[in-house]
């Protein structure tokens, strides 16, 4: 289940939904991306006021598909659930939620960090910072295609 | 009708965020339409130049650019995305 979303969710609700749906499930794991006040490595500009995630429509749903049914086809998956938000955010916000159910707790901690890693780098979101002075897109980096490549090996 | 949407640094780098275009013929692939963006606007250059991480997307998947385009395609030009 996948959704794009401006507003909050709440990390027990959403527990809840999985749990229900997953059956038989021995694992679940939950991730929760924050704001962080600094982005990037040389952010020069003082504490980041807001970050706004801009997105391109049907894209990134079909994209997101796509990472979920890989992840569903490398893993034993009983559920899976992605939730990520745009819009305007601020300091210590939630953006973005991955949770995986599976019978065994390797595969639900592996699931969900490929999904992450797929999400940072090949689904169609771009955040851009504002501090006090001046506002600027982040860029990606070269450490998140690192994340991704490793899921390439044999 | 061809359709082209532009995100984040390149719609505000070239200052438009989409726009429809009757492909001329010669246009059949995604850097000849680069091609043709950039004789109609040369201040693109700079997103489009060689060495720009510009992506592509044809019919919202990444694709190179020597992908073939046809006439009710929709093109999407972004930078690397940043998600997560």
């Amino acid at each position: 289940m996948i959704s794009i979303q401006s507003h909050d969710f709440s990390l027990g609700d959403e527990y809840a939904a999985i749990r229900s749906r997953a059956g038989d499930a021995g694992a679940i794991v939950t991730f929760i991306g924050l704001v962080r006040e600094i982005y990037g490595d040389e952010c020069t500009a003082g504490a980041v006021q807001s970050l706004t995630l801009e997105h391109y429509p049907g894209m990134t749903e079909k994209c997101l598909k796509d990472i979920q049914q890989k992840a569903e086809s490398r893993w034993p998956l009983l559920a899976t659930r992605i939730i990520h938000r745009v819009g305007e955010l601020h300091s210590h916000d939630q953006i973005v939620l991955v949770a995986t159910a599976s019978p065994h707790r390797q595969a639900a901690f592996e699931s969900a960090e490929f999904i992450m890693d797929y999400l940072k780098s090949e689904a169609p979101f771009w955040k851009k910072q504002k501090s006090e002075n001046e506002s600027s897109w982040i860029e990606s980096r070269d450490t998140d295609k690192a994340a991704l490549d490793r899921w390439q090996k044999p | 009708m061809l359709s082209i949407q532009y995100f984040a640094s390149i719609r505000e780098a070239l200052d438009r965020k989409e726009e429809k275009l009757e492909l001329p013929a010669d246009v059949n692939s995604v850097q000849a339409l680069i091609d043709y963006l950039l004789s109609a606007n040369p201040h693109f250059e700079a997103v489009f130049n060689e060495g720009n991480k510009t992506l592509v997307a044809v019919n919202q998947t990444v694709v190179d650019r020597n992908h073939p385009l046809s006439e009710n395609d929709e093109v999407a030009f972004f930078p690397p995305m940043t998600g997560g």
